[in-house]
């Protein structure tokens, strides 16, 4: 049986076709818009432009297939999983399918961001609807050839076929498909046809990958290219007083020391909140090594700016605004004061988390080269069209005159949607008129963060009768708050009385997305405290919940945001895959369930106590993202997207003094490691449904799962991350 | 500043650098070998892990005026190819997410294995727990290292 697509996208504009001057056909998708009637296709490969389309395909006359695919690719996996899409409703064999990084040009170019786990979602109509209408310009194409009528032809891997049993293949149209009309109402396959799509693709960079070739920003070079290296503020609310450079300039390879952040301040409107607005010393020399060396170097003198704030004065706020009632209400439902007042029990708990910050393992570098008339950047950036905007308004240029280059990213979890990096790589090109390299060092990139904001929650449930009748739950920030859409995740819909609130602190710390938003700390606070109603009820958690979600299952409640029946379906995946409650001695399990990102996640952990440590042993994931397009890569996003909220939860801790980071490298800050790494075992819940993202959703419930795991085994609730602080104190780690 | 010759995967490589330059900066600014990997210059984290002598070492903290009588293998001289067992275990496992750290887990990987053939869980997790992934490809480490071991025996 074959689907009819339903959706906006039914509609020829979003795709443009053109004969390549070289021989085949070419493709232009724009997966979230269509494009104006004046939308031109180029007709070499060359000059492609990606100004007005997402993502070029050609079919070649020998019926090869390359997409070149501008989507930011930060270990996501998309670079590999959204041209599958095409291919597959194309139907073609993946082994003939070439992906390349489009060399963008993001004049005009505002829709593409690696952020919010969206690729696969936003895009999936699109890339269907793509591949299909291809296919059947093929077919209509040889059915031209054949004098019979296209419904007598099917293709498939590349082949056309008719009644008669004649034989094309793509290659053979392609020329003459190039040249019809974009079909509409394409039929799209059956998800049981698929034979790409959920089948195992190996990430398309894995070659370069294995052999170190050059793909990541901190590997491009150009020619006459200098190194840079910038020393910033070491405080947050600090500011350049004066420096002396003669000792910099001696060392070898340092070639100029200049000032600068002019450009910077000029553009403040548009990069505050997220960039160190201030003046900064370059130290430019021919390699890293000697730039580094001489910002070493430099005798430097700070003053006060601002304040200078220190962890200690974070709580202090953060507790004020808990114990306040300044709140912004972001959802109330029923009447919580009624309910508390009515309640047989109240119970209520605070948890608590540090500011975190990314520590991708690519350090933050851009290349810039600023001309009079056009600038050149190339590098890591989640955010090509906003650095963009940036840069032309700083050097009053037009967007076209702006050219952008993304690399493959050593990891991006947020930080690199802030483009401060590349803000003073054009700055520092500017000054020097000449093509230049900004490198971070570890401490640089560490220092110098866009953290992932220290957040503390206070939530208040009531119980009656054996149910929770009342929930509030309140959010002291520093700087930004949840997202609108997070107070209408769980429990919104399941607990008629229910308000969450949020209040914040204005620090002079930057802050930022870190991978799953505010929900990376909120699930683990959420549904440790599920865990303390669950006991206090008698109940086993995972029952709890799910007594709960029947509350949701026929609301008509537009805004709720997650589903009661693929939650409830998640949740019994998980705790039949993990045995739970069947497991034998020695094993203590903690239960997590998590929606965010379109997705819902459930996790077990089990946890063994050896020398009466405890050690994380193996968790066990159930995900249902709808139709998983690339399970091994899929299965990789979900083990690391746990491992990685296990580490933070775990171990990751992060505090100023006086504005000052207490910590600056791998030696003092902890990121997990092999031999803490429990086995992931993932799991999915089959269905058609269409795909959403996995970049983000197995995080979020990590943190919870090891709680309640560890709550099992040692008797102890944890409230404060990371728990490695706490589980020392009572000497339960050494 | 001084010259030095260094031998860098079978070949003679003769570089001008300062005493104190770490080898990774002259294997990636002066030498245009960038798969050795900037993490932490601190070895904290294994990025930029190289075999000298066979030895899986930090490069970030190995200073070039000590590898005159060094012999020194990168990622882009572990084989000719990629068809070292650790790299192809790597591909066959599909191991990487972002990648950036993985041509030092492969460094460490593959030193290791020549040393240790038939190496047990335990003896794998602690091999490569001084290679930091950002990503936690671990489970998918741990996976190719024991894939590798079997092709090596």
């Amino acid at each position: 049986m074959k689907t009819k697509i339903n959706t906006n996208l039914n509609r020829r504009n979003f795709l443009k076709t053109s004969l390549l001057a070289s021989g085949g056909m070419l493709i232009g998708v724009n997966f979230l818009a269509a494009c104006t009637s004046e939308t031109k296709m180029p007709v070499d490969i060359a000059n492609l432009n990606f100004n007005d389309f997402n993502a070029f395909i050609k079919i070649s006359d020998e019926g090869y297939v390359t997409i070149y695919s501008p989507n930011p690719e930060i270990g996501q996996g998309v670079k590999t999983s959204m041209p599958m899409i095409i291919a597959e409703e194309l139907d073609v064999e993946w082994d003939k399918v070439n992906v390349v990084q489009g060399k963008l040009d993001t004049k005009y170019y505002t829709r593409q961001v690696a952020g919010g786990s969206q690729s696969i979602r936003q895009g999936w109509d699109a890339l269907r609807t793509t591949g299909a209408s291809a296919k059947q310009m093929l077919i209509n194409a040889a059915a031209l050839k054949w004098g019979v009528d296209a419904t007598n032809c099917t293709a498939s891997k590349g082949v056309i076929t008719n009644t008669n049993g004649d034989k094309l293949t793509y290659g053979d149209v392609v020329k003459e498909a190039a040249v019809l009309e974009v079909p509409e109402d394409v039929k799209l396959k059956d998800p049981k046809e698929y034979s790409i799509i959920g089948n195992d693709a190996v990430n398309v960079d894995i070659d370069k990958i294995i052999t170190g070739k050059p793909l990541f920003g901190l590997d491009y070079k150009a020619e006459g290219m200098v190194y840079v290296s910038v020393l910033r503020p070491p405080s947050f609310g600090k500011k350049l007083k004066s420096f002396d450079a003669s000792k910099a300039k001696q060392v070898n390879g340092v070639i100029d020391v200049v000032q600068f952040g002019e450009k910077l301040k000029a553009i403040e409107s548009q990069a505050s909140g997220f960039t160190r607005i201030t003046d900064k010393i370059a130290v430019i020399a021919t390699s890293t090594w000697a730039a580094m060396k001489g910002k070493k170097a430099l005798i430097v003198e700070w003053e006060n700016e601002s304040k200078l704030e220190s962890t200690e004065f974070h709580n202090k706020e953060l507790d004020a605004i808990l114990n306040s009632t300044k709140f912004n209400t972001r959802r109330e439902d029923g009447n919580i004061k009624n309910a508390f007042a009515k309640a047989d029990k109240v119970i209520e708990r605070t948890y608590e988390s540090p500011f975190l910050p990314h520590n991708t393992m690519e350090p933050m570098n851009f290349y810039a080269d600023v001309k009079p008339d056009k600038i050149h950047l190339v590098g890591p950036t989640q955010t090509p069209a906003w650095a963009q905007g940036m840069i032309a308004a700083a050097y009053k240029m037009k967007p076209e005159q702006i050219h952008i280059e993304m690399t493959r990213m050593g990891g991006g979890f947020g930080r690199r949607l802030y483009n401060d990096f590349l803000l003073e790589a054009a700055e520092v090109s500017s000054i020097i008129q000449k093509p230049v390299k900004v490198v971070f060092s570890r401490e640089d990139d560490m220092a110098a963060g866009t953290y992932r904001p220290a957040i503390k929650y206070r939530i208040k449930a009531g119980l009656k009768d054996g149910n929770v009748t009342a929930y509030h739950l309140k959010e002291a920030a520093m700087n930004g708050n949840m997202y609108g859409l997070i107070p209408n995740f769980f429990p919104a819909g399941c607990i008629p009385n229910y308000k969450v609130d949020t209040g914040n602190y204005k620090s002079n710390i930057t802050t930022g997305a870190w991978r799953a938003p505010y929900t990376n700390f909120l699930a683990f606070a959420e549904q440790s405290f599920f865990s303390e109603l669950a006991e206090e009820l008698g109940k086993d958690h995972p029952t709890l919940i799910l007594e709960l979600l029947q509350n949701v299952k026929n609301t008509t409640d537009k805004r709720i945001e997650y589903s009661g029946q693929r939650m409830e379906d998640t949740i019994k995946l998980v705790t039949e895959k993990s045995n739970w409650g069947k497991t034998g001695d020695g094993v203590y399990q903690g239960f997590a369930a998590y929606y965010s990102h379109n997705t819902h996640v459930a996790e077990v952990a089990d946890i063994v106590l050896k020398d009466g440590y405890p050690i994380i042993k193996k968790v066990t994931v159930a995900v249902d993202c709808g139709i998983v397009v690339n399970p091994t890569g899929a299965i990789n996003q979900v083990q690391g997207g746990v491992i990685d909220g296990i580490g933070h939860a775990m171990y990751s801790d992060f505090s100023f003094n006086e504005g000052k980071p207490d910590y600056e490298n791998f030696n003092k800050y902890r990121l997990i490691r092999m031999q803490e790494t429990p086995k992931v075992e993932v799991h999915f819940v089959e269905n058609d449904k269409s795909p959403t993202g996995l970049g983000e959703p197995g995080l979020p419930p990590a943190g919870g799962a090891i709680a309640n795991a560890i709550h099992k085994a040692l008797g102890k609730r944890l409230y404060k991350q990371p728990f490695v602080n706490d589980l020392k104190k009572s000497a339960v780690l050494g | 500043m001084p010259n030095y010759t260094l031998n860098i995967n079978g070949k003679q490589r003769s570089v001008s650098a300062d005493a104190d330059t770490p080898l990774l900066w002259v294997l990636r600014d002066e030498l245009d070998l960038v798969g050795t990997k900037f993490g932490c210059g601190i070895a904290q984290c294994g990025a930029c892990t190289v075999h000298i002598d066979g030895v899986a070492t930090r490069s970030c903290q190995t200073q070039v005026s000590i590898l005159s009588d060094a012999k020194i293998t990168t990622i882009e001289g572990l084989s000719e190819d990629g068809s070292h067992p650790v790299q192809e275990a790597w591909k066959e496992i599909d191991v990487p997410q972002c990648g950036y750290c993985q041509s030092g887990q492969i460094m460490t990987a593959s030193a290791f294995l020549a040393e240790n053939k038939n190496p047990s869980e335990e003896e794998i997790r602690e091999a490569m727990h001084g290679n930091i992934c950002r990503c936690a490809s671990y489970n998918r480490i741990e996976k190719a290292v024991k894939v590798a071991a079997k092709k090596m025996a």
